[in-house]
């Protein structure tokens, strides 16, 4: 498949991949547990956004671009965003209650997916390092504090649950770096 | 330009979600739901809802006629073999520790069941004796219908959720109820002296 037609196909695969999402079963069973809402699901969403932004008329894009240098304005949004739904309360309200359901399902993909989608091209090789070690770190901490958390940090979930999630973003986390370890030793890089 | 562009862009995004991240915490302050419902009964406490309870011994209750009173409230299910079981002992020790407000009646202790179906009265009377809990001052009961028991949870800020082996598994915690019929603070389970310290100083 051609980069032409991956960027024309993008867009339906985003909308069928939001709609799997949106499907109740799939919502309840993805939502039943902790590691699945946040390492699948939130991720998947992530997804969706990215996706979207081959969608987008090249002029917004340009438009976009000229406020986004290096996709720092991307990431600083992508940031905040990915913040607050690290929050556990975040993920708590989201199962609870239905205004927050409605934001998760609309801010993951538009104010995360989207922006780094937009952003990830325009990044070096410095930005990119920069964002993925921070991400690499973030994993780690996290993970670190839900496997040792002697309180649930949900309510909504067992607290067998949360140090299973918490191990998941350990390996995650592992394994992005080993990603990055593997592109510096052997990679290729562009000069920008 | 665009340099400047993107740095006042970032600024930008920077302040408002920072004013997001600053609410949606309570300024740093609650990043778990728990937290954040202790906060939120402290700054404004909710009446609690005039429900109809079914007692231990089958009479029937309704939280609005407790006004007046100081309600000590805990939420148990009878078959439970962990929180609640703490829960429990904790009450029994709190019936001795403060005995001469529970004996005038300014005082009530509250367990209320989210197992309904299975929580009969007499199931309700079997948790108190299991405890040696005695008559005076301590209501074990159970909402009668599901609507009221939802309406119970959600104005406590009670979350169940099964622990996959037959049983659930919630935020257990002593709410306190002032004689005026709102929650007013929440207090954590596995500290009875603190507890009774505390509403011997708040009991007139």
């Amino acid at each position: 498949m051609s980069t032409a037609e991956r960027q024309r196909l993008a867009p339906a695969f985003a909308v069928a991949l939001f709609v799997a999402l949106l499907l109740p079963p799939v919502r309840a069973w993805l939502e039943s547990r902790m590691s699945l809402q946040m390492l699948v699901q939130i991720p998947l969403l992530i997804t969706v956004g990215w996706l979207l932004s081959a969608a987008l008329p090249p002029r917004l894009g340009e438009g976009i671009a000229r406020w986004n240098r290096h996709g720092i304005s991307s990431l600083v949004l992508a940031s905040l965003a990915g913040m607050f739904w690290m929050l556990p309360r975040s993920l708590d309200a989201a199962i609870g209650e239905p205004w927050m359901a409605v934001a998760k399902f609309a801010s993951v993909p538009l104010l995360i997916g989207l922006p780094l989608g937009l952003g990830w091209p325009h990044m070096g090789f410095v930005v990119r390092g920069v964002f993925l070690l921070e991400l690499t770190a973030t994993f780690f901490r996290l993970g670190w504090l839900y496997l040792v958390s002697p309180i649930r940090l949900c309510n909504n979930y067992l607290l067998d649950d949360q140090q299973r999630a918490g191990e998941a973003m350990l390996v995650i986390g592992s394994l992005l770096l080993a990603g990055v370890a593997i592109k510096l030793l052997w990679g290729r890089f562009d000069s920008t | 330009m665009p340099i400047l562009r993107t740095l006042l862009a970032s600024a930008l995004l920077l302040v408002f979600g920072g004013a997001v991240l600053t609410v949606a915490t309570d300024g740093f302050h609650a990043f778990t739901s728990e937290t954040a419902r202790r906060l939120a009964v402290r700054r404004e406490p909710p009446p609690v809802p005039a429900v109809t309870l079914e007692t231990q011994s089958g009479a029937h209750v309704n939280l609005a006629e407790l006004r007046g009173r100081w309600v000590l409230v805990d939420f148990i299910y009878t078959r439970c073999l962990t929180w609640c079981l703490a829960l429990g002992g904790e009450f029994a020790q709190l019936q001795d520790q403060l005995a001469a407000p529970l004996a005038d009646g300014r005082l009530v202790l509250l367990s209320i069941s989210f197992d309904p179906a299975h929580d009969t009265p007499a199931e309700l009377a079997a948790y108190r004796q299991r405890f040696r809990g005695r008559d005076h001052g301590w209501l074990v009961a159970r909402p009668t219908s599901e609507g009221d028991l939802q309406q119970l949870l959600h104005t406590f800020g009670v979350t169940v959720v099964p622990d996959g082996i037959d049983g659930y598994v919630h935020n257990a915690a002593i709410q306190v109820v002032d004689p005026q019929g709102r929650l007013v603070l929440i207090l954590d389970a596995g500290n009875p002296q603190a507890v009774a310290q505390l509403m011997r100083r708040k009991l007139p």
